[in-house]
């Protein structure tokens, strides 16, 4: 049995490693979408016409509607960390701050949710 | 809550250069994606609702007031991808030096303009081929 305090047990310890948190799946989303959001880019300008035919012909190939709801979570989660900061940095009053913050993390998931269903309901075929 | 009257950090005149301008237009740029996301989920979901839905989502989104809206988000987009790039490289420790990084700064813009003409030019052409 160890006589020492859990303040002195927690003192020598370190950083609970969850401040890097933040920080570190910011990087983490930025590294998957530089791939991510050229193919999206690029495949977008390359569709030859954006008509409703060409494009969900276009979603509903697997590889394309894999990659689709891959960006759409990454972009998401890449976009609330980051809308975040600039909330905690410019947002004053912790009532309206917190309000902001609550807002905006609902309309992201809200975005996340969203954009997979409508690309799981074309790819599907079950658009209507 | 009684109100600081002491100087907030960071309490600093920032003397302007290229470099924080550029740090400052990342957060922009970031911003006007997170927007220009809302906008593509928007038309996504018109899709998924089916033709009709989506011809209305077309009628809107092809009113002359988005025509502006997506040179924005396609410098925007050029713009956070390579600043962004840069700093992943600072991340890792590299470019810091005050030199450095005014030189990655530069690099930066030449790089956005270069990206933005060349992919500018190549929608312009493809849309007269087509």
């Amino acid at each position: 049995m160890s006589l020492r305090s859990p303040l002195g047990t927690a003192l020598g310890s370190g950083s609970a490693k969850q401040g890097v948190h933040h920080w570190w799946v910011q990087r983490l989303t930025a590294v998957a979408l530089v791939p991510l959001a050229l193919w999206l880019v690029v495949s977008l300008v390359a569709l030859p016409s954006l008509n409703y035919t060409t494009v969900a012909a276009w979603m509903s190939g697997s590889w394309t509607a894999l990659a689709l709801v891959l960006f759409v979570l990454t972009a998401s989660l890449h976009s609330q960390l980051g809308v975040r900061v600039i909330v905690e940095d410019y947002v004053h009053g912790s009532g309206a701050k917190m309000a902001a913050l609550i807002v905006l993390t609902f309309i992201h998931v809200l975005i996340a949710a969203a954009g997979v269903l409508a690309i799981l309901k074309v790819a599907f075929g079950w658009a209507s | 809550m009684v109100s600081p009257t002491r100087p907030l950090s960071p309490y600093l005149h920032y003397r302007w250069r290229h470099t924080n301008t550029l740090s400052f237009l990342h957060r922009i740029a970031g911003l006007m994606l997170s927007l220009g996301l809302l906008l593509l989920i928007c038309w996504l979901m018109s899709l998924a609702s089916g033709p009709k839905a989506y011809a209305r989502a077309s009628a809107v989104l092809s009113m002359s007031l988005f025509t502006l809206v997506y040179p924005v988000l396609l410098i925007a987009f050029a713009y956070h991808l390579v600043a962004g790039i840069r700093h992943l490289a600072w991340d890792s420790g590299r470019g810091l030096e005050r030199e450095a990084a005014r030189r990655s700064a530069l690099v930066v813009a030449f790089l956005v303009v270069v990206l933005v003409l060349g992919s500018g030019y190549l929608l312009f052409a493809w849309r007269h081929v087509a």
